[in-house]
Protein backbone atom coordinates (compact mmCIF):
# COMPACT_ATOMS: atom_id res chain seq x y z
CA UNK A 1 0.00 0.00 0.00
CA UNK A 2 1.38 3.08 -1.09
CA UNK A 3 0.23 6.34 0.66
CA UNK A 4 2.04 9.82 0.10
CA UNK A 5 2.95 12.22 2.66
CA UNK A 6 -0.07 14.19 1.91
CA UNK A 7 -2.67 11.20 2.15
CA UNK A 8 -0.92 10.37 5.38
CA UNK A 9 -1.43 13.85 6.78
CA UNK A 10 -5.08 13.60 5.90
CA UNK A 11 -5.03 10.38 7.84
CA UNK A 12 -3.61 11.20 11.08
CA UNK A 13 -6.14 13.46 11.99
CA UNK A 14 -8.83 11.25 11.17
CA UNK A 15 -7.07 8.10 13.24
CA UNK A 16 -6.93 10.61 15.94
CA UNK A 17 -10.70 12.04 15.91
CA UNK A 18 -11.52 7.70 15.50
CA UNK A 19 -9.30 6.80 18.60
CA UNK A 20 -11.31 9.84 20.96
CA UNK A 21 -14.14 8.25 20.68
CA UNK A 22 -12.91 4.68 21.14
CA UNK A 23 -11.43 6.27 24.72
CA UNK A 24 -14.79 7.67 25.21
CA UNK A 25 -17.05 5.74 27.16
CA UNK A 26 -16.40 4.50 31.02
CA UNK A 27 -18.73 2.19 33.00
CA UNK A 28 -21.15 3.22 35.31
CA UNK A 29 -20.00 3.67 39.15
CA UNK A 30 -23.25 2.08 40.79
CA UNK A 31 -23.89 -1.34 39.18
CA UNK A 32 -27.64 -1.46 39.78
CA UNK A 33 -28.33 1.99 39.74
CA UNK A 34 -29.64 3.10 35.47
CA UNK A 35 -29.23 6.57 35.36
CA UNK A 36 -31.18 7.30 32.24
CA UNK A 37 -34.47 5.24 34.07
CA UNK A 38 -34.81 8.16 37.06
CA UNK A 39 -36.05 11.81 36.79
CA UNK A 40 -35.61 13.25 40.46
CA UNK A 41 -37.18 15.81 42.18
CA UNK A 42 -38.24 16.89 45.42
CA UNK A 43 -42.05 17.61 47.13
CA UNK A 44 -41.91 20.20 49.59
CA UNK A 45 -45.37 20.16 51.46
CA UNK A 46 -45.61 23.11 53.41
CA UNK A 47 -48.73 22.84 55.46
CA UNK A 48 -46.95 20.08 57.20
CA UNK A 49 -43.53 21.58 57.75
CA UNK A 50 -43.25 22.73 61.14
CA UNK A 51 -40.02 24.33 61.47
CA UNK A 52 -37.84 22.12 63.60
CA UNK A 53 -34.47 22.10 61.24
CA UNK A 54 -34.37 18.75 61.05
CA UNK A 55 -33.62 18.92 57.44
CA UNK A 56 -31.01 21.31 57.76
CA UNK A 57 -28.98 19.97 60.80
CA UNK A 58 -29.08 16.38 58.73
CA UNK A 59 -27.77 18.39 55.67
CA UNK A 60 -25.22 19.75 57.04
CA UNK A 61 -24.21 15.94 58.51
CA UNK A 62 -24.47 14.20 55.92
CA UNK A 63 -22.69 16.42 53.21
CA UNK A 64 -20.16 18.33 55.76
CA UNK A 65 -21.65 21.57 55.01
CA UNK A 66 -19.55 23.92 56.48
CA UNK A 67 -20.58 26.35 59.15
CA UNK A 68 -22.57 29.50 58.21
CA UNK A 69 -23.69 27.73 54.62
CA UNK A 70 -26.43 25.72 53.18
CA UNK A 71 -27.76 23.68 50.62
CA UNK A 72 -31.38 23.17 51.97
CA UNK A 73 -32.24 26.14 54.64
CA UNK A 74 -35.74 27.12 56.14
CA UNK A 75 -37.39 30.29 56.11
CA UNK A 76 -40.20 31.45 58.11
CA UNK A 77 -43.04 33.80 56.80
CA UNK A 78 -45.52 36.39 58.70
CA UNK A 79 -48.04 37.46 56.60
CA UNK A 80 -49.89 39.83 58.61
CA UNK A 81 -52.89 40.89 58.32
CA UNK A 82 -53.67 43.77 55.54
CA UNK A 83 -53.11 46.99 57.43
CA UNK A 84 -53.18 49.16 54.24
CA UNK A 85 -56.29 51.05 55.33
CA UNK A 86 -54.35 52.21 58.76
CA UNK A 87 -51.18 53.18 57.23
CA UNK A 88 -51.83 53.69 53.67
CA UNK A 89 -48.59 52.33 52.46
CA UNK A 90 -48.41 50.74 49.92
CA UNK A 91 -45.71 48.78 51.91
CA UNK A 92 -48.08 47.39 53.90
CA UNK A 93 -49.20 44.73 51.72
CA UNK A 94 -48.68 41.78 53.55
CA UNK A 95 -48.76 39.75 49.90
CA UNK A 96 -45.43 42.15 48.79
CA UNK A 97 -44.22 42.39 52.04
CA UNK A 98 -44.51 39.56 54.50
CA UNK A 99 -41.55 39.41 57.28
CA UNK A 100 -39.33 36.41 56.33
CA UNK A 101 -36.61 35.44 59.18
CA UNK A 102 -34.11 32.20 59.02
CA UNK A 103 -31.89 32.11 61.85
CA UNK A 104 -28.90 30.35 60.83
CA UNK A 105 -30.86 28.89 58.07
CA UNK A 106 -33.34 27.46 60.71
CA UNK A 107 -30.82 25.03 61.64
CA UNK A 108 -31.58 25.25 65.68
CA UNK A 109 -35.84 25.85 65.00
CA UNK A 110 -36.91 29.09 65.26
CA UNK A 111 -37.96 31.84 67.93
CA UNK A 112 -41.45 30.99 69.50
CA UNK A 113 -44.07 33.55 67.56
CA UNK A 114 -46.44 34.96 70.26
CA UNK A 115 -47.72 37.52 67.57
CA UNK A 116 -51.31 35.52 66.59
CA UNK A 117 -52.31 37.53 63.60
CA UNK A 118 -51.45 37.14 60.19
CA UNK A 119 -50.53 33.98 58.71
CA UNK A 120 -47.43 31.93 59.69
CA UNK A 121 -45.56 29.13 57.30
CA UNK A 122 -42.67 27.81 56.90
CA UNK A 123 -40.63 27.54 53.96
CA UNK A 124 -37.68 25.10 53.50
CA UNK A 125 -35.71 25.91 50.51
CA UNK A 126 -32.69 23.69 48.36
CA UNK A 127 -32.16 23.73 44.86
CA UNK A 128 -34.46 23.49 42.73
CA UNK A 129 -32.24 20.56 40.35
CA UNK A 130 -33.81 22.97 37.10
CA UNK A 131 -34.56 21.15 33.97
CA UNK A 132 -33.32 24.44 32.10
CA UNK A 133 -31.28 25.33 35.45
CA UNK A 134 -29.28 28.82 34.61
CA UNK A 135 -26.51 27.75 36.71
CA UNK A 136 -25.41 24.78 34.56
CA UNK A 137 -25.50 27.43 31.11
CA UNK A 138 -23.09 29.94 32.71
CA UNK A 139 -20.55 27.26 33.52
CA UNK A 140 -17.21 28.06 31.36
CA UNK A 141 -15.57 24.85 31.98
CA UNK A 142 -18.24 22.41 32.14
CA UNK A 143 -17.75 21.64 35.53
CA UNK A 144 -21.61 21.74 36.79
CA UNK A 145 -24.19 20.33 34.94
CA UNK A 146 -28.05 18.26 34.87
CA UNK A 147 -27.13 14.34 34.93
CA UNK A 148 -29.22 12.24 32.43
CA UNK A 149 -31.47 11.79 36.20
CA UNK A 150 -32.14 15.64 36.38
CA UNK A 151 -29.83 16.13 39.55
CA UNK A 152 -27.95 19.55 39.20
CA UNK A 153 -24.06 18.51 40.39
CA UNK A 154 -21.34 20.02 40.37
CA UNK A 155 -17.60 18.41 39.19
CA UNK A 156 -15.51 20.22 42.15
CA UNK A 157 -12.07 18.39 40.65
CA UNK A 158 -12.78 20.78 37.31
CA UNK A 159 -14.67 23.61 39.28
CA UNK A 160 -12.51 26.28 38.73
CA UNK A 161 -14.49 28.65 41.47
CA UNK A 162 -15.78 31.60 39.06
CA UNK A 163 -18.84 32.16 40.95
CA UNK A 164 -20.60 32.91 37.97
CA UNK A 165 -23.37 30.18 39.03
CA UNK A 166 -23.76 31.47 42.19
CA UNK A 167 -24.88 34.35 40.60
CA UNK A 168 -26.49 32.76 37.98
CA UNK A 169 -28.96 30.73 40.30
CA UNK A 170 -32.13 32.62 40.90
CA UNK A 171 -32.82 30.61 44.12
CA UNK A 172 -29.47 31.53 46.06
CA UNK A 173 -28.73 28.03 46.72
CA UNK A 174 -25.06 27.70 45.22
CA UNK A 175 -22.22 28.89 47.45
CA UNK A 176 -18.35 28.91 47.14
CA UNK A 177 -17.12 26.14 49.30
CA UNK A 178 -14.59 28.81 51.83
CA UNK A 179 -11.95 25.73 52.36
CA UNK A 180 -12.41 24.03 48.67
CA UNK A 181 -12.75 27.26 46.88
CA UNK A 182 -15.06 25.75 44.26
CA UNK A 183 -18.83 26.18 43.81
CA UNK A 184 -20.89 23.50 46.55
CA UNK A 185 -24.74 22.86 46.45
CA UNK A 186 -27.26 20.47 46.80
CA UNK A 187 -26.64 17.10 45.14
CA UNK A 188 -29.91 15.80 45.65
CA UNK A 189 -27.78 13.54 47.94
CA UNK A 190 -26.87 12.06 44.92
CA UNK A 191 -24.75 9.46 46.26
CA UNK A 192 -27.56 7.69 48.65
CA UNK A 193 -30.16 7.98 46.14
CA UNK A 194 -28.28 5.95 43.58
CA UNK A 195 -28.21 3.33 46.34
CA UNK A 196 -32.05 3.41 46.83
CA UNK A 197 -31.73 5.51 49.82
CA UNK A 198 -33.99 8.80 50.41
CA UNK A 199 -31.72 12.44 50.78
CA UNK A 200 -30.80 12.91 54.58
CA UNK A 201 -33.33 15.79 54.68
CA UNK A 202 -36.18 14.10 53.76
CA UNK A 203 -34.73 10.43 56.24
CA UNK A 204 -35.17 13.62 59.00
CA UNK A 205 -37.66 15.25 58.34
CA UNK A 206 -40.67 14.44 61.52
CA UNK A 207 -43.46 15.11 59.40
CA UNK A 208 -42.97 13.98 56.17
CA UNK A 209 -42.85 17.61 54.60
CA UNK A 210 -40.03 17.08 52.29
CA UNK A 211 -40.50 14.19 49.63
CA UNK A 212 -37.98 12.94 47.56
CA UNK A 213 -39.70 12.03 44.10
CA UNK A 214 -38.56 10.28 41.00
CA UNK A 215 -41.00 11.59 37.73
CA UNK A 216 -40.11 8.14 35.67
CA UNK A 217 -40.81 6.13 38.37
CA UNK A 218 -44.12 5.04 37.10
CA UNK A 219 -45.27 3.82 40.68
CA UNK A 220 -44.07 6.87 43.09
CA UNK A 221 -46.63 8.58 45.17
CA UNK A 222 -45.86 11.80 43.70
CA UNK A 223 -47.78 10.95 40.26
CA UNK A 224 -51.23 10.41 42.49
CA UNK A 225 -50.35 13.52 44.65
CA UNK A 226 -49.89 15.92 41.26
CA UNK A 227 -53.31 14.42 40.49
CA UNK A 228 -54.94 15.50 43.49
CA UNK A 229 -52.70 18.90 44.45
CA UNK A 230 -51.92 21.89 42.83
CA UNK A 231 -48.53 22.06 43.07
CA UNK A 232 -46.48 24.91 42.37
CA UNK A 233 -42.66 26.12 41.46
CA UNK A 234 -40.25 29.27 42.87
CA UNK A 235 -40.08 31.92 40.31
CA UNK A 236 -42.12 30.01 37.50
CA UNK A 237 -41.57 32.91 35.10
CA UNK A 238 -37.69 32.21 35.11
CA UNK A 239 -38.72 29.10 33.42
CA UNK A 240 -36.10 27.04 34.64
CA UNK A 241 -38.15 24.38 35.01
CA UNK A 242 -37.48 23.86 38.62
CA UNK A 243 -38.33 20.31 40.17
CA UNK A 244 -38.65 21.23 43.45
CA UNK A 245 -42.69 21.20 44.03
CA UNK A 246 -44.39 23.21 46.36
CA UNK A 247 -47.90 22.36 47.80
CA UNK A 248 -49.47 25.14 49.71
CA UNK A 249 -47.29 27.69 48.44
CA UNK A 250 -48.19 31.05 49.46
CA UNK A 251 -48.02 33.82 46.96
CA UNK A 252 -45.81 36.22 49.05
CA UNK A 253 -43.64 33.56 48.82
CA UNK A 254 -40.31 34.69 46.76
CA UNK B 1 -1.75 23.88 -12.72
CA UNK B 2 -1.43 26.41 -14.94
CA UNK B 3 -3.43 29.02 -13.78
CA UNK B 4 -1.62 29.59 -10.24
CA UNK B 5 1.84 30.34 -10.50
CA UNK B 6 4.59 29.90 -7.37
CA UNK B 7 2.09 27.24 -5.77
CA UNK B 8 4.77 25.90 -3.62
CA UNK B 9 4.40 28.24 -0.91
CA UNK B 10 0.38 27.82 -0.29
CA UNK B 11 1.20 23.93 0.34
CA UNK B 12 3.71 24.55 2.83
CA UNK B 13 1.48 27.11 4.66
CA UNK B 14 -1.21 24.49 4.42
CA UNK B 15 1.09 21.51 5.79
CA UNK B 16 1.90 24.23 8.58
CA UNK B 17 -1.87 24.48 9.43
CA UNK B 18 -2.08 20.44 8.92
CA UNK B 19 0.85 19.83 11.42
CA UNK B 20 -0.51 22.68 13.89
CA UNK B 21 -4.14 20.77 14.07
CA UNK B 22 -2.27 17.68 14.77
CA UNK B 23 -0.55 19.10 17.56
CA UNK B 24 -3.83 20.39 18.93
CA UNK B 25 -5.25 16.74 18.77
CA UNK B 26 -2.58 15.52 20.88
CA UNK B 27 -2.54 17.64 23.03
CA UNK B 28 -6.41 18.15 23.61
CA UNK B 29 -5.91 13.72 23.89
CA UNK B 30 -3.92 14.10 27.09
CA UNK B 31 -5.69 17.70 28.04
CA UNK B 32 -9.12 16.47 27.77
CA UNK B 33 -10.13 13.68 30.56
CA UNK B 34 -11.19 10.58 29.11
CA UNK B 35 -14.91 10.95 30.39
CA UNK B 36 -15.52 14.71 28.90
CA UNK B 37 -18.39 14.49 26.92
CA UNK B 38 -19.50 10.64 27.72
CA UNK B 39 -23.42 12.53 28.81
CA UNK B 40 -22.55 16.89 27.64
CA UNK B 41 -20.27 18.64 28.12
CA UNK B 42 -18.77 17.53 31.52
CA UNK B 43 -16.56 15.25 32.52
CA UNK B 44 -19.18 11.63 32.59
CA UNK B 45 -17.06 10.12 35.54
CA UNK B 46 -17.81 12.87 37.65
CA UNK B 47 -21.25 11.59 38.54
CA UNK B 48 -19.48 8.19 39.55
CA UNK B 49 -16.85 10.03 42.05
CA UNK B 50 -19.98 11.72 43.47
CA UNK B 51 -22.32 9.00 43.87
CA UNK B 52 -18.96 6.99 45.44
CA UNK B 53 -19.62 9.43 48.69
CA UNK B 54 -19.87 7.91 52.08
CA UNK B 55 -23.50 8.24 53.40
CA UNK B 56 -24.01 9.16 57.03
CA UNK B 57 -27.43 8.12 57.85
CA UNK B 58 -27.81 4.67 57.49
CA UNK B 59 -31.85 4.90 57.06
CA UNK B 60 -34.98 3.87 58.69
CA UNK B 61 -35.14 0.16 56.86
CA UNK B 62 -31.07 -0.68 57.55
CA UNK B 63 -32.65 0.73 61.87
CA UNK B 64 -35.44 -1.50 61.36
CA UNK B 65 -33.74 -4.57 60.11
CA UNK B 66 -31.87 -5.35 63.44
CA UNK B 67 -34.33 -3.05 66.10
CA UNK B 68 -37.83 -4.06 64.48
CA UNK B 69 -38.92 -4.14 68.36
CA UNK B 70 -38.88 -0.74 68.58
CA UNK B 71 -39.94 0.29 65.20
CA UNK B 72 -42.98 -2.38 65.88
CA UNK B 73 -43.89 0.05 68.65
CA UNK B 74 -43.37 3.14 66.77
CA UNK B 75 -45.46 1.82 64.18
CA UNK B 76 -48.20 1.47 66.98
CA UNK B 77 -48.52 5.21 68.24
CA UNK B 78 -48.18 8.77 66.75
CA UNK B 79 -44.39 8.68 65.75
CA UNK B 80 -45.17 5.93 63.06
CA UNK B 81 -43.61 8.33 60.32
CA UNK B 82 -41.12 9.61 62.58
CA UNK B 83 -37.85 7.93 60.95
CA UNK B 84 -35.37 6.48 63.67
CA UNK B 85 -32.41 9.02 62.61
CA UNK B 86 -34.80 12.63 62.77
CA UNK B 87 -34.05 11.58 66.64
CA UNK B 88 -31.12 9.77 66.53
CA UNK B 89 -29.12 11.65 64.53
CA UNK B 90 -27.22 9.60 61.30
CA UNK B 91 -25.99 6.52 62.41
CA UNK B 92 -24.54 4.98 59.58
CA UNK B 93 -21.01 4.15 61.45
CA UNK B 94 -23.50 2.07 64.19
CA UNK B 95 -24.85 -0.12 61.25
CA UNK B 96 -22.22 -0.63 59.90
CA UNK B 97 -20.00 -1.53 62.94
CA UNK B 98 -22.36 -1.91 66.51
CA UNK B 99 -19.85 -1.54 68.13
CA UNK B 100 -19.86 2.04 67.55
CA UNK B 101 -22.43 2.64 70.42
CA UNK B 102 -25.14 5.86 69.61
CA UNK B 103 -25.38 8.72 72.05
CA UNK B 104 -29.21 8.17 73.40
CA UNK B 105 -30.55 11.55 72.38
CA UNK B 106 -31.64 14.01 75.62
CA UNK B 107 -35.47 14.45 75.41
CA UNK B 108 -35.53 18.00 76.83
CA UNK B 109 -33.78 19.52 73.78
CA UNK B 110 -35.31 16.76 70.92
CA UNK B 111 -39.02 17.12 72.14
CA UNK B 112 -38.81 20.55 72.33
CA UNK B 113 -37.54 21.30 69.27
CA UNK B 114 -40.75 20.04 67.46
CA UNK B 115 -43.24 20.37 70.18
CA UNK B 116 -43.44 23.73 71.76
CA UNK B 117 -45.63 26.11 71.42
CA UNK B 118 -45.40 28.83 68.74
CA UNK B 119 -48.05 30.61 66.99
CA UNK B 120 -45.49 29.96 63.78
CA UNK B 121 -46.37 26.04 63.59
CA UNK B 122 -49.25 25.01 61.73
CA UNK B 123 -52.62 24.48 64.03
CA UNK B 124 -52.93 20.80 63.79
CA UNK B 125 -49.46 20.08 65.33
CA UNK B 126 -49.53 18.97 68.99
CA UNK B 127 -47.12 21.54 70.47
CA UNK B 128 -46.97 22.48 74.14
CA UNK B 129 -45.58 25.18 76.45
CA UNK B 130 -42.47 23.25 77.84
CA UNK B 131 -41.87 24.97 81.04
CA UNK B 132 -45.67 25.10 82.24
CA UNK B 133 -46.84 21.34 80.57
CA UNK B 134 -44.43 19.36 82.67
CA UNK B 135 -43.86 21.62 85.79
CA UNK B 136 -39.65 20.57 84.98
CA UNK B 137 -40.70 17.13 85.00
CA UNK B 138 -38.39 15.17 82.17
CA UNK B 139 -40.71 14.40 78.80
CA UNK B 140 -40.22 10.32 79.07
CA UNK B 141 -41.51 10.35 82.99
CA UNK B 142 -45.03 10.31 81.37
CA UNK B 143 -44.18 9.57 77.36
CA UNK B 144 -42.48 7.13 75.90
CA UNK B 145 -40.81 8.58 72.78
CA UNK B 146 -41.34 5.89 70.32
CA UNK B 147 -44.98 5.87 71.14
CA UNK B 148 -45.82 9.05 72.88
CA UNK B 149 -49.48 8.63 73.87
CA UNK B 150 -50.70 8.53 76.99
CA UNK B 151 -52.34 5.76 77.06
CA UNK B 152 -49.20 3.64 75.41
CA UNK B 153 -47.74 0.99 77.57
CA UNK B 154 -45.15 2.77 79.80
CA UNK B 155 -42.27 0.46 79.89
CA UNK B 156 -38.73 2.16 79.75
CA UNK B 157 -37.89 5.03 77.84
CA UNK B 158 -36.64 3.02 74.48
CA UNK B 159 -33.88 2.79 73.04
CA UNK B 160 -30.37 1.47 73.36
CA UNK B 161 -29.59 0.67 76.99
Amino acid sequence: MNISRRQMLILLPAAAVAWESVLAGSPEASPNYKISDHWWGMLIDIPKCIGCGNCVRACQTENDVPEGFFRTWVERYHRSDWTMAQTGALSANPLIDPEVISPDGGKEGFPVATDESGRYFFVPKLCNHCADSPCTQVCPVGATFIGPDGVVLVDQSYCLGCAYCVQACPYGCRYIHPEKKVADKCTLCYHRITKGLTTACCEACPTGARQLFDLKNPKDPIHEFLKTHSVQVLKPQMATGAKAFYNGLDGSVR
Amino acid sequence: MGVFKDTGHLFRFAGLFVLAFLVFLVVRHFVVPKSFGEYGHYRGAAIGEIAARPVKFAGHETCEACHSDEAAKKTAGKHAHVNCEACHGALAQHADDPTVKPVLPETAVLCARCHSASAAKPKGFPQVDPASHSQGLPCESCHQPHNPGMDAPKTDAGGAK
